[in-house]
């Protein structure tokens, strides 16, 4: 743990503030420009948005998936698709959205023919609002994986209880099944927040740097042909570190008061 | 160009292509001058690489730039043995390796580098100048004005197209703006990150008012195409230009040229210079070591590579020699290698940025591209 983990952070920190001559925030001044300034946006905005989408529609088909009285081959059908396709990542998803909804996507050509212009309208693939479609991809199989466990321990015995104290399904959901699951959900948020926010191989596959994103403006700093400079790349790194800090202190008192009924 | 590694690995496979396809034909064309000194070698040279018997060469990939059927030619007409050590080295594994090296006999006797290790390594006092019989040829902004190193071949910044897409082939980059070519304008990557299309947005730049000084009529230019709808952000790869995913993309003529040879079959790709400014290129450079093991031997081979011979085969691996424009004029070019490549007149006036140039372009683009380029 403390070498994988705190050294390389360690390191990470004293390079984003070590100068030629001694200690520096110059790096770190560097951070508050334009081009960086988008790039924290539009990364924190694209994974808190994409971890949204992947938690709702996550959660809908794995309460779907698992109601009584659904086939018994849909939940082995779910799982498995969820497992290849919450691996479906990189250049090879790109292209597969860029061939169907990119400008002359298939979907984007046939519904043009049905007179309905997506790109007129005002779609792009090549947005945040594009890329956070590509991303849920990966985030909503994700979200099946982690929260169809949790669906399974809400045991049938409450909701029947619940029932026979007259309580409707929402009055159920809402004092009974959501507060249970609420430490799983905040959880589910959290990695699907760090999976979006570390992506790198996709956006760069779709967008020409016209969407700044943190992981992309670290390659291009550390291995790209254009610009060499490891000590911004190095507090762009450690920008992302502290955003996931404040991600995980939010959870974490988020979780203390969704857990204070268990006492 | 060196050091770039994704690049690199395309063009390696661009050019071993090109070389499979020119190597022997090239030669048998070409005919083997005779092994005595050519005309403008100093004399005795042959003789003095002979006695050394053999050259140490470093990081010349043999699919790269047509360098495997380059060294097995001069080992065929001057009988050294050349050993090649790292054929997939960087450019700063090179000079890395001048500097451990030096003094044992198998250290590299010449390197292969890009333009920045090149000043890089000429400052720190790698380099022995020489100057080639041939060098009066050489474009005056792609060598060391005191022979430390000296260009060897070039690429330029042309435009592919996917003809199953693209009906009517654009030649010029005001033809990039049509709305027929709607949502199909496509670079390698991020021009903050990826050499060929930082290179593309300079390229723009010099046709739409800007000059190796200025590169933001270039950056305007992109963001009034991401404007019309006509930019297309994805990034293109050999299979996205074959599929037709990005159907026009601006890249290295090197890659487009290979890009066509592997569709060959799959799609058909017509390569372009874009009309409406000079070509802007990038090149590699040779130099000697300043303490090579065999000193003539590294002299011989120089004068080797810039010969109208070495000059013909690295076109057929699809990189442009130093030489081009004067091999051009003097109609030495066979006839079938010059339908294979775009029309030489788009080489003629080739503009190549300084280092100094370069570094504030990528200030000016890292400034102005996130702000002005949205789609």
């Amino acid at each position: 743990m403390a070498a994988f983990l705190l050294l390389p952070t360690l390191v990470l920190l004293v390079q984003a503030f070590s100068g030629p001559h001694g200690p520096t925030l110059e790096w770190v001044r560097t951070l508050g420009s334009y081009r960086y300034r988008t790039a924290f946006r539009n990364s924190v905005l694209l994974s808190a948005w994409s971890a949204i989408l992947g938690l709702a529609a996550g959660l809908a088909i794995a309460h779907a998936v698992l109601r009584p009285g659904a086939p018994r081959g849909l939940r082995t059908l779910a799982t498995s698709f969820a497992a290849v396709a919450a691996n479906f990542a990189g250049v090879p998803l790109a292209f597969a959205f860029i061939a169907t909804l990119g400008t002359l996507g298939l979907l984007t050509t046939a519904l043009r023919s049905a007179g309905i212009d997506i790109y007129a309208a005002g779609f792009s693939l090549y947005s945040v609002s594009g890329l956070t479609i590509v991303y849920a991809y990966f985030q909503v199989p994700l979200m099946l994986i982690v929260i169809m466990p949790a669906l399974e321990g809400l045991k049938r015995e409450w909701r029947e209880a619940a029932s026979n104290l007259g309580a409707s399904s929402w009055q159920y959901w809402r004092h009974v099944a959501f507060p249970v699951l609420l430490p799983s959900l905040l959880a589910a948020f959290v990695l699907l927040f760090g999976n979006a926010f570390s992506a790198y191989a996709t956006p760069y596959a779709l967008t020409s740097g016209n969407i700044g994103l943190l992981p992309i403006e670290i390659s291009n700093l550390l291995s790209g042909n254009v610009t060499l400079a490891p000590q911004v790349a190095a507090a762009l790194a450690a920008g992302m570190v502290a955003v996931m800090a404040v991600v995980l202190a939010i959870y974490a008192l988020a979780n203390r008061r969704a857990s204070r009924w268990r006492g | 160009m060196a050091g770039d590694d994704k690049s690199m690995i395309g063009r390696r496979g661009a050019l071993a292509l090109g070389g499979a396809l020119g190597g022997a034909a090239g030669l048998a064309a070409l005919g083997l001058p005779s092994v005595a000194d050519a005309a403008g070698m100093p004399a005795g040279l042959v003789a003095k690489a002979k006695k050394e018997g053999r050259l140490n060469v470093i990081a010349l990939p043999p699919d790269w730039a047509n360098y495997g059927a380059i060294i097995t030619a001069f080992k065929k007409q001057y009988g050294l043995s050349v050993t090649s050590a790292n054929p997939d080295g960087s450019s700063a594994q090179e000079l890395q390796t001048l500097r451990t090296l030096r003094g044992q006999s198998r250290a590299p006797d010449c390197v292969d580098v890009g333009p920045s290790f090149a000043v890089e390594g000429a400052k720190a006092g790698l380099f022995a100048p020489y100057k080639v019989a041939t060098w009066n040829d050489i474009p005056a902004d792609m060598k060391d004005a005191s022979g430390l190193w000296v260009g060897d071949y070039f690429g330029v910044i042309s435009v592919a197209a996917n003809r199953s897409v693209v009906k009517t082939m654009p030649q010029s980059w005001a033809d990039l703006k049509k709305p027929e070519y709607k949502g199909m304008v496509s670079l390698n990557g991020d021009p903050m990150g990826a050499a060929a299309a930082f290179s593309a947005v300079y390229a723009a730049s010099l046709a739409n008012g800007g000059s190796l000084d200025d590169i933001a009529p270039g950056v305007h230019y992109f963001a009034e195409l991401a404007k019309l709808g006509n930019f297309n952000p994805a990034q293109a790869r050999p299979a996205s230009v074959i599929g037709g995913q990005t159907p026009i993309t601006l890249d290295w003529d090197y890659l487009s040229l290979s890009d066509r040879k592997k569709g060959r079959g799959k799609a058909e790709i017509t390569v372009a210079i874009p009309q409406g400014g000079p070509a802007y290129g990038g090149y590699y450079c040779q130099a000697i070591s300043a303490h090579a093991p065999n000193p003539s031997a590294a002299r011989l081979w120089q004068e080797f590579l810039y010969s109208d011979q070495g000059q013909i085969m690295f076109l057929e691996g699809y990189a442009h020699p130093a030489r081009f424009n004067a091999l051009v004029a003097a109609n030495k070019i066979p006839t079938a290698l010059m339908q294979e490549l775009p029309s030489p007149e788009a080489y003629r006036d080739i503009k190549f940025a300084s280092l100094d140039q370069q570094a504030k372009a990528k200030t000016v683009l890292a400034d102005l591209w996130p702000k002005l380029v949205k789609t």
